[in-house]
């Protein structure tokens, strides 16, 4: 796979094809297997985020722990807010509701973690509904989101104790805001400034769930995280350009991610995590579910 | 090198992919190591495997994975009630292993019949593992290929025997690795195969009078 966005990008361009054409050529070729068999992958994994939202948004489930739960389907129900009715609601509902889901030990797809799962589904089938876009187009996005996702894994990480939150929800976003773009008819160029402009508005967000559980904030999280996505796809496909390309963008958050303390990764030791309401919570509900 | 599929993926109960995705896996490989479904184990949990487990179903995920359930099977969430169905005799406990080991790390230990074997695991990130010692080998074994493993007496010709058994069978070598204790001790191989060995690909590598023991691991990714 693409090493750097800029690559693809001019890769795509020079050859007149969008880039989901190129990362599905590129990995079978990859892998010695026929493009026709990554798309199928790629169907199964789509398939389970839409029941994943469905499964979500009935508004039943709970954590592990109890701490999180319900609200994805207040966002369908509950009291209407200044964006009623608009895909930006309905998309911060489905993004609660897969991670809502994950958090109730769920199927999800982990994409590209377990802990960033609600943004990409969230984005992508969202905006698919609201401008009635076939599920094949939806299919070819997943593989835009999957070679964004893995120019992040080379140049900086996916992963939360390494990187922060900035790795997880911030590389869904960034994987969410250009596939989204391509899906909507942007051209690569507009996908990389897509990327670029959903990242740098997650840069320095540190990772600190409470008790080091994936729920609280990563429910919330990832409803924001599709919100920073929501606002490059408006950007990028309005013409907004970022002058800092996509991949010295990644290389910043995995900077970043390197001079984080490590009470920021995953740990539990600083944040949300640790302040008194945090700490409480944590220390009733972990004690519950040993008693449990 | 990384895969397109391994960014949207894997499909998986939650909630953490090195956690909960990544424990199952490791529970599958140890199962692996007697031939199905262990009768007693015990999963020494080290690092944030012990500190944070219990909230992300690191022990339900363990115990699925050794008794055969796949990272995307519901039946993880209730795993503990249908292992004691099983009457499968497990017991969890903390522990702490080298401090250079990775922070999620489990050493399970299992039993099936006359069969025991120790193995020690980390969950790396993202749903991927690593197991790293077998039974007091040092090893390296992902689980993305179908994989073999054995010990044998360090004898001449020993791998060409091997591959020659493998490639009868069809199945196509992709990595081999050799480590031993010493000349002349214990050597231990770790074959990556793109086939999954049969139960006769095992049983002749077994029959050779110079392996001492031989597994197979199956394939855990996606």
């Amino acid at each position: 796979m693409y090493r750097t966005l800029a690559d693809a990008i001019a890769d795509a361009e020079a050859r007149g094809i969008p880039l989901s054409q190129l990362a599905l050529e590129t990995e079978a070729n990859d892998q010695g297997r026929p493009v026709e068999e990554i798309r199928d992958a790629l169907r199964r994994a789509l398939v389970v985020m839409q029941d994943a939202v469905t499964r979500g948004l009935v508004g039943d489930l709970r954590s592990t722990s109890g701490l999180v739960g319900g609200d994805a389907a207040k966002l369908r129900t509950g009291p209407d807010g200044p964006l009623a009715g608009t895909p930006f609601r309905d998309v911060l509902a489905r993004a609660l509701a897969v991670q809502e889901v994950n958090a109730a030990m769920g199927v999800i797809v982990a994409a590209p973690t377990a802990g960033g799962a609600g943004v990409l589904p969230a984005v992508l089938t969202g905006l698919a509904a609201a401008r009635g876009i076939p599920e094949e187009r939806v299919v070819d996005a997943l593989a835009t989101a999957g070679l964004i996702g893995a120019v992040v894994a080379e140049r900086a990480s996916l992963s939360g104790a390494e990187g922060g939150c900035q790795a997880e929800t911030g590389a869904a976003a960034g994987m969410a805001a250009g596939a989204a773009v391509e899906m909507l008819g942007g051209t690569p160029s507009q996908v990389g400034h897509a990327t670029a402009l959903a990242q740098q508005g997650t840069l320095g967000l540190v990772c600190d769930p409470l008790g080091g559980l994936v729920e609280l904030p990563c429910v919330f999280r990832n409803a924001t995280g599709a919100a920073i996505a929501l606002a490059a796809i408006e950007m990028a496909m309005a013409g907004v350009t970022f002058a800092i390309p996509a991949d010295e963008v990644i290389d910043t958050m995995g900077e970043i991610g390197r001079a984080m303390d490590v009470r920021y990764r995953e740990t539990a030791g600083g944040g949300l995590a640790a302040t008194p309401t945090g700490r409480r919570l944590a220390k009733e509900r972990l004690y519950d579910l040993k008693r449990a | 090198m990384v895969s397109l599929l391994d960014i949207i993926g894997p499909v998986m109960v939650g909630p953490s992919s090195s956690h909960t995705a990544g424990a199952c896996r490791l529970g599958l490989l140890a199962r692996c190591l007697v031939g199905g479904t262990p009768d007693r184990a015990l999963i020494e949990l080290h690092g944030s495997f012990a500190r944070t487990g219990e909230g992300h179903g690191t022990d339900k995920a363990i115990v699925g994975g050794l008794m055969g359930f796949r990272p995307d099977d519901e039946r993880l969430r209730d795993a503990l009630g249908i292992l004691e169905r099983e009457g499968l005799d497990y017991q969890f406990e903390k522990t702490t292993l080298d401090e250079d080991a990775h922070p999620n790390t489990v050493r399970i230990t299992v039993e099936r019949g006359e069969r025991k074997s120790v193995m020690t695991g980390s969950s790396l990130g993202a749903g991927r593992v690593l197991v790293t010692e077998i039974d007091g080998y040092p090893v390296s074994v992902t689980g993305n290929l179908h994989t073999i493993v054995l010990v044998a007496e360090d004898v001449k010709g020993s791998i060409a025997r091997i591959a020659t058994i493998l490639s009868d069978a069809d199945v196509n070598i992709a990595t081999l690795r050799l480590s031993r204790k010493s000349r002349g001790g214990d050597a231990f191989m770790v074959f990556e195969v793109d086939e999954q060995p049969g139960d006769e690909v095992r049983d002749a590598i077994r029959g050779l009078s110079w392996v001492k023991w031989a597994f197979r691991l199956d394939k855990v990714s996606a």
